[in-house]
């Protein structure tokens, strides 16, 4: 229960992160920090106690594996996490390129 | 197995509140690489080692890219101030203590989502795999793989992961868009 509760607490503070910088870089921190914390969440949710892992090998106790089935969607979370962080940073090179500042509050001139 | 990994959780949450004060974007950077490489062991003594070896490539790629693009431009961070002087008096600025309440609406909102989801879910560490349990029993057979997480990805779920592969081309197109040198005039 109280993994559940520091998992949920982790993602409290990327949403801090994300409400309060002025940085872009450090809202995509706080984004990467919201991710992890459901990632965590998705695979703590699938833990059984002294499970082991889900490879099928001669004498395993089929009772005793970890449900595999959250691990290979937070595998595909994870790449496609990758895919809109490196979206964003390019978006964040631009804008550094055109404004010179990471200062969102200096980017009030958009236009297409 | 929960004490441990509360220990973990609680260093991870102390380098992220410490990545989100920092002054310096290079040492806020090296922090989010502690959350990061922390989610990595968890995923270790939560027996996925699949997911672990993921999140090592793709954490050491998005740091690089990331302190890449830090050094490239400034490492300055910009906040906005608590208090404000103004001809010798300070007072309190009313944009940051809007974006705190906001904070604090948000975080009530999720908590009672959380509460909700916690309520239904077994208690840690006491799972009952009955929503994968026809792929633990035959999974091996019917696809071949001794890893069931790949059998799943690659097999049962192969739409899946066909969808993830378009996203991440959609990603590159996109980057290699955005990132163009020269545009339309």
């Amino acid at each position: 229960m109280i993994v559940f509760i520091l998992c949920f607490i982790l993602f409290l503070v990327g949403l801090f992160g994300l409400l309060t910088s002025r940085n872009i870089i450090k809202i995509i921190i706080g984004l990467s920090f919201m991710e992890f914390s459901v990632y965590l969440f998705l695979v703590l949710i699938g833990y059984i106690e002294g499970g082991q892992a889900p490879i099928v090998v001669e004498g395993i106790d089929i009772q005793m594996i970890v449900d595999p089935l959250p691990q290979a969607m937070v595998l595909t979370a994870i790449v496609i996490g990758l895919a809109t962080k490196a979206m964003l940073l390019s978006t964040a090179i631009r804008i550094y390129k055109k404004f010179r500042s990471f200062d969102i509050r200096k980017i009030r001139s958009l236009k297409g | 197995m929960e004490i441990t990994l509360s220990v973990l959780l609680l260093f991870m949450i102390f380098g992220a509140i410490y990545a989100l004060f920092a002054s310096d974007l290079l040492s806020a950077l090296i922090s989010c690489g502690i959350v990061g490489y922390g989610l990595v062991i968890c995923f270790l003594l939560l027996r996925a080692p699949d997911l672990a070896i993921v999140q090592i490539v793709v954490e050491t790629i998005t740091l690089i890219i990331m302190v890449a693009v830090v050094l490239d431009s400034t490492r300055h961070d910009l906040r906005e101030k608590v208090l404000i002087r103004e001809k010798g008096n300070s007072y309190i600025n009313a944009k940051y203590v809007f974006n705190v309440l906001t904070v604090l609406v948000l975080a009530l909102f999720f908590l009672f989502f959380f509460n909700q989801a916690i309520d239904k879910l077994d208690a840690f560490g006491e799972h009952t795999t009955r929503m994968a349990k026809a792929y633990i029993e035959q999974g091996a057979e019917r696809t071949g793989s001794a890893n069931l997480v790949t059998g799943i990805l690659f097999d049962f779920r192969g739409y899946d992961t066909l969808g993830e592969a378009t996203i991440l081309f959609t990603a590159v197109v996109g980057v290699l868009t955005i990132l163009r040198l020269k545009g339309h005039k």
